[in-house]
């Protein structure tokens, strides 16, 4: 780890008036679990942490209506082991209690995890396949346009996410296959159906990070059920390879995460 | 038995500093003035290095020198060594490239120590690192036993042009030949035993440490043997003269082998603590341990079994070719020979045996012992080949192998061993007893009905421990003799410290050491320390490894107790005014014979040191005796694991159900410890066959050098294992102790795949046996199928 300056901030515009100091040299800092494992293998070195823990407001889960509001500094383990994400959206609590291990989740945030889009994180399945909102200082950005590529989000210099905004589905499950060393996803599937709107999102497995699968939500749409995918194939183009996995084996765990994440979120 | 006692299962007494987070070791040292170390590594497999230029990093805050092979060179510090001369099949020494601890002129693999930088902080070191300005001439590089053997690869060592360090062979090749001209059926494996990291959960770590006033070094160092540490440093890379060199092994965090052997890096700590002055200290980090620990394995072997129209195995023949790495580690020579080929008998009766094994350089870590260091390897050669060869035949693969163990003892093998006692049948009963075999043809339908697929596989191993007779290690090109030493001091009022030249790494020595004592003086535990780790207080040592601290260690401490019990006779017979030969010693009291005339041990220990009772000149004064016991034999360990997998075809997941395990290690001195030994071995052999692999790319780049790709076992990667004991006492050692410590990783590896293969109906798969091939061997099955 390089020498850095280190700021601990009590309001968001306080974070983002350091940020914006700082100039391309400040970094945010939430839960470290990856921030921190970077800088201390000298892969990153900021000259300012703004250490995030301290700001009033970004943490806390709250049933609005029939959104789910999740601050950005909620840890894991709070929205694994909250009442209200376990009563609206199981699936949701299911997929944080699935990250990493007990210590990550103790520490690791929702906003941190999103922020960073690893291309093998949990949460980008459950932002795009349930059509989340994401918050920050300074607008509302959908899902859908907020997952740019790996390690690559809409969020522009100086942007900070402040919370998560989940419409409650009917129906939702998450079905992850762990990366048999880090446990991070290496197909992890998320499926929401909220009225007529079924989405399928696709975490672990795109060289782009997370994506959805149009075919297999048109055809989820006609009847939710997992027999409704028989026959639909993923195409292994474009799909990550390395040691653990090929293209062609992560397109097929593509099919079968899904069918079993359709069959969950149905209670079967 | 007593509470205390051998065969009681008393909870570890070392366990409680452990916990506490009151432990010692290495990176818990730290010395007066200490400098802190940082290795400036190869990031290239295969480069001359044309310059290092070090002026930038040397004005650096805090840096206090930056040194080289060249500063080695002209010190005269020899390169590391590797201590069994293994000869090829002409007779001819095998090729031993040079081991400088930092490179001289070419680095030979990624993790490769270029420079050392000595500063006032590790991170002012490892910014100096940075500023190193390295000028390389990269070469291509030979990252797999194939690339280094084609005509015209890269020359890895100069000294061997074709990149082989030996051809070696062991065996009866006509003998041989003969057997597979008259059998009836010949069955036939490619097998690739998979390379792997030790990861000990402590790093190694170093403090280097020279005192002016008396001109003795101090080497604090994460060592499962440290006197053979200090003999290594000062006979042959020339560090001080051993009665200059003190090394201290304090509590070690888990070894497997891998911190048997001296490293370049304890090397350049001790001799820089001298050149700079100040105590410099090392801790490797975990990428460094993946990168530059010994890694373990790495087979590539063709295997041929005979057998005649019965089912009856007539011989053997292996073909192996053995990654050594780029350097030739302590006693990686030993590994893929002697610690090999003499066990591929396996518990069978085998007329004729013909291994060949041709040794290896490439561009990637050196390859050492670890956790079983070739009889893992040679255990999965025979324990496949079983399998296949019954499967072949369509017969029971339990039927077979019981047709074929050997029954009588002592039984001499055809590749060095002689089996000392065993009774292979009897662990094989109780196995298929405990995994309840014969009803898995019912559970193998329940699993189907779910869509998924059962399998059952046998491992019948055996090893040897206790390494070993001295003269016969000799004979076969050990560089040292493999007794072990002890020392048992009696303090005047009766508790004991015992001396041992094993060392502890997790073992619980503390403990199974101390009920040695217990039982044999009648004295309770909390009255004996065990000490271990230090050559100036433990008179000398061949360390741990092996599993030859009970066998070997424990007979040591034995000798020297009876000594210690003899002495006591002699004392108690002045004391109780009786003749020496009326004096009787039981449940730690001297007794005159037929009398009620009795003094506890302490009493007799107090006499003795005041010798009030005897004049000096008819006896001496104290009561401390010392051992040395070499053995007469190795310990041949043995037993049955059966392993039940469930495997989902639609993912390629295999989920061990059901573990068995049923060992013979002759007398047990804590069943509890070595349930745990057991549980250990057995995690780390499936962490072989389903979970761990190292994997170079090939320019010799390691692709799994972090826990992100490089796969450990976790609990829930294993279900509750089923441990049972059979028990022939090992008639080569005064205690009948065979030996425990590797038993669970030689066994497992065949087991776990002869399972996955009993499963997809297949005849083999690699390991890992990763969630992908085991989807890719399932798909494959399916096809067959469906073509028939
Ligand atoms: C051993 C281990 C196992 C793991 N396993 C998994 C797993 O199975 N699945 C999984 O999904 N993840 C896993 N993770 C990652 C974990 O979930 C982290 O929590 C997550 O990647 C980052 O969140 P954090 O709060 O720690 O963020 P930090 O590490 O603090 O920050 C990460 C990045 O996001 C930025 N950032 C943080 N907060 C904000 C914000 N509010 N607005 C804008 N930018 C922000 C930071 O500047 C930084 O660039 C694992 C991590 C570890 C160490």
């Amino acid at each position: 780890m390089y020498a850095f300056n280190y700021q601990r901030p009590k309001t968001v515009r306080q974070a983002a008036g350091l940020l914006a100091k700082a100039g391309g040299d400040g970094k945010l800092l939430a839960g470290g679990q990856t921030l921190l494992p970077t800088m201390k293998q000298r892969l990153a070195s900021p000259a300012m942490l703004i250490d995030l823990n301290q700001v009033d407001g970004m943490s806390g889960i709250e049933l609005k209506g029939r959104n789910l509001h999740i601050g950005a500094m909620t840890k894991h383990a709070d929205v694994a082991n909250s009442h209200v994400v376990k009563t609206a959206i199981p699936g949701l609590a299911a997929l944080a209690e699935g990250i990493g291990d007990p210590a990550v989740r103790n520490r690791g945030t929702i906003g941190g995890s999103i922020a960073n889009n690893d291309p093998a994180a949990d949460y980008p399945a459950a932002c795009l396949g349930l059509g989340a909102t994401i918050v920050t200082n300074k607008r509302k950005i959908p899902a859908d346009e907020f997952f740019t590529g790996m390690f690559d989000t809409a969020l522009e210099e100086g942007e900070i996410v402040t919370k998560v905004i989940f419409p409650v589905p009917q129906k939702a499950a998450y079905e992850k296959f762990p990366n048999p060393a880090s446990r991070y996803a290496m197909v992890g599937v998320f499926v929401g159906k909220k009225g007529s709107d079924v989405r399928v999102a696709v975490t672990g497995a795109g060289a782009n990070g997370v994506f959805r699968l149009p075919e297999f939500e048109a055809a989820l749409k006609t009847r939710f059920n997992a027999k409704s995918l028989d026959g639909l194939s993923v195409p292994a183009d474009g799909l990550n390879g390395d040691i653990h996995a090929s293209p062609e084996y992560r397109a097929h765990l593509i099919g079968v995460m899904a069918k079993r994440a359709v069959s969950k979120a149905l209670g079967k | 038995m007593s509470a205390t006692g051998i065969g009681a299962p008393v909870r570890r007494t070392e366990d409680f500093r452990f916990i506490t987070g009151k432990g010692q070791y290495t990176d818990d040292i730290n010395r007066a003035g200490q400098a802190h170390a940082y290795f400036l590594r190869s990031p290239h497999a295969h480069a001359e290095i044309v310059k290092i230029d070090a002026s930038k990093a040397k004005a650096m805050d805090g840096v206090i020198a930056i040194l080289t092979g060249d500063d080695l060179a002209a010190d005269k510090i020899g390169g590391l060594i590797c201590g069994w001369m293994i000869h090829n099949k002409d007779g001819s020494p095998m090729r031993a490239g040079g081991h400088p601890a930092l490179a001289q002129g070419k680095v030979r693999y990624v993790g490769d120590h270029v420079a050392v930088i000595i500063a006032e902080t590790y991170q002012q070191a490892k910014d100096a690192a940075e500023a190193i300005d390295v000028t390389y001439k990269t070469l291509s590089a030979v990252a797999d036993i194939d690339s280094a053997l084609k005509k015209g690869a890269p020359v890895v060592h100069d000294v061997a042009p074709d990149n082989t360090v030996f051809n070696w062979h062991l065996g009866d090749k006509a003998a041989t030949d003969a057997a597979f001209a008259k059998a009836k059926q010949i069955t036939k494996l490619d097998l690739i035993n998979n390379r792997l990291v030790p990861n000990p959960m402590e790093p190694r770590a170093a403090v280097g440490d020279y005192d002016a006033g008396t001109g003795v070094f101090t080497l604090h160092t994460t060592s499962q043997n440290p006197h053979v540490a200090r003999l290594v440093l000062s006979a042959f890379i020339g560090i001080a003269p051993e009665h200059k060199l003190r090394v201290i092994a304090p509590d070690v965090g888990g070894g497997f082998g891998s911190k048997i052997f001296i490293y370049a890096e304890e090397t350049v700590c001790v001799w820089a603590s001298k050149k700079v002055g100040r105590p410099v200290k090392w801790t490797s980090d975990r990428t460094e341990a993946f990168l530059s620990d010994a890694h373990g394995r790495d087979h590539v072997t063709h295997a041929e079994m005979a057998l005649d129209d019965k089912g009856r195995i007539l011989g053997l023949r292996v073909n192996t070719k053995a990654n050594l790495g780029a350097y030739l580690s302590t006693f990686s020579s030993s590994v893929p020979t002697y610690l090999y080929a003499p066990l591929l008998s396996g518990q069978y009766n085998i007329p004729a045996i013909y291994c060949e094994v041709d040794a290896v350089y490439t561009n990637t870590a050196p390859v050492d012992a670890y956790r079983g260091a070739g009889r893992p390897e040679a255990t999965f050669v025979i324990e496949r080949l079983v399998e296949v060869a019954a499967r072949e035949r369509g017969e029971d693969p339990a039927l077979f192998r019981r047709k074929n163990f050997v029954t009588q003892f002592p039984h001499q093998t055809p590749v060095i061993m002689a089996y000392d006692v065993g009774n292979y049948s009897a662990s094989l009963d109780k196995a298929m007893d405990m995994a309840d075999v014969k009803n898995f043809g019912k559970r193998k339908k329940d699993s189907e009905r779910n869509g998924k697929l059962r399998g059952l596989g046998y491992s019948a191993y055996i090893e040897a421990c206790g390494i070993a007779p001295s003269q016969a290690v000799g004979s076969l090109g050990a560089g040292v003799g493999l007794w072990e030493s002890a020392e048992v001091r009696v303090n005047p009022v009766g508790t004991v410290e015992v001396l041992t030249g094993s060392h502890s790494h997790g073992q619980g020595h503390e403990t199974t050491f101390a009920q040695l004592v217990s039982d044999r003086l009648g004295i309770p535990l909390d009255q004996v320390a065990i000490v271990h780790g230090d050559t100036d207080k433990v008179q000398f040592g061949m360390g741990t490894y092996g599993s030859r601290s009970g066998a070997v260690g424990m007979s040591a401490i034995a000798q020297a107790l009876d000594k210690v019990i003899a002495k006591g006779k002699k004392v108690a017979a002045y004391a109780l005014e009786a003749a020496e030969g009326d004096i009787d010693f039981k449940d730690g009291r001297f007794s005159v014979k037929g009398t009620d005339k009795s003094l506890a041990f302490g009493e007799v220990a107090l006499q003795a040191y005041i010798a009030h009772k005897f004049s000096g000149q008819q006896l001496e004064p104290g009561l401390k005796e010392t051992a040395f016991y070499d053995p007469t034999n190795f310990t041949f360990p043995a037993g049955v694991h059966i392993c039940e997998v469930e495997i989902d075809p639609d993912t390629g997941v295999t989920r061990i159900d059901r573990w068995t395990a049923v060992d013979d290690f002759g007398v047990v001195i804590n069943p509890m410890i070595v349930e745990g030994q057991v549980h250990g071995g057995i995690a780390q052999g499936v962490g072989q066959a389903l979970l761990e692999g190292a994997h170079y790319n090939k320019d010799g780049q390691l692709v799994t050098a972090s826990y992100m790709d490089y796969t450990m076992p976790r609990a829930d990667d294993l279900p509750s294992f089923a441990v049972g004991m059979t028990s022939t006492p090992c008639p080569s050692n005064p205690l009948g102790i065979k030996g425990c410590g590797e038993a669970g990783a030689i066994a497992a590896p065949p087991a776990v795949i002869n399972a996955i293969t009993d499963a997809l109906g297949h005849e083999n798969i690699s390991m890992p046996a990763t969630p992908q091939r085991v989807w890719q061997a399932a798909q494959q099955s399916q096809r067959k199928l469906a073509a028939e």
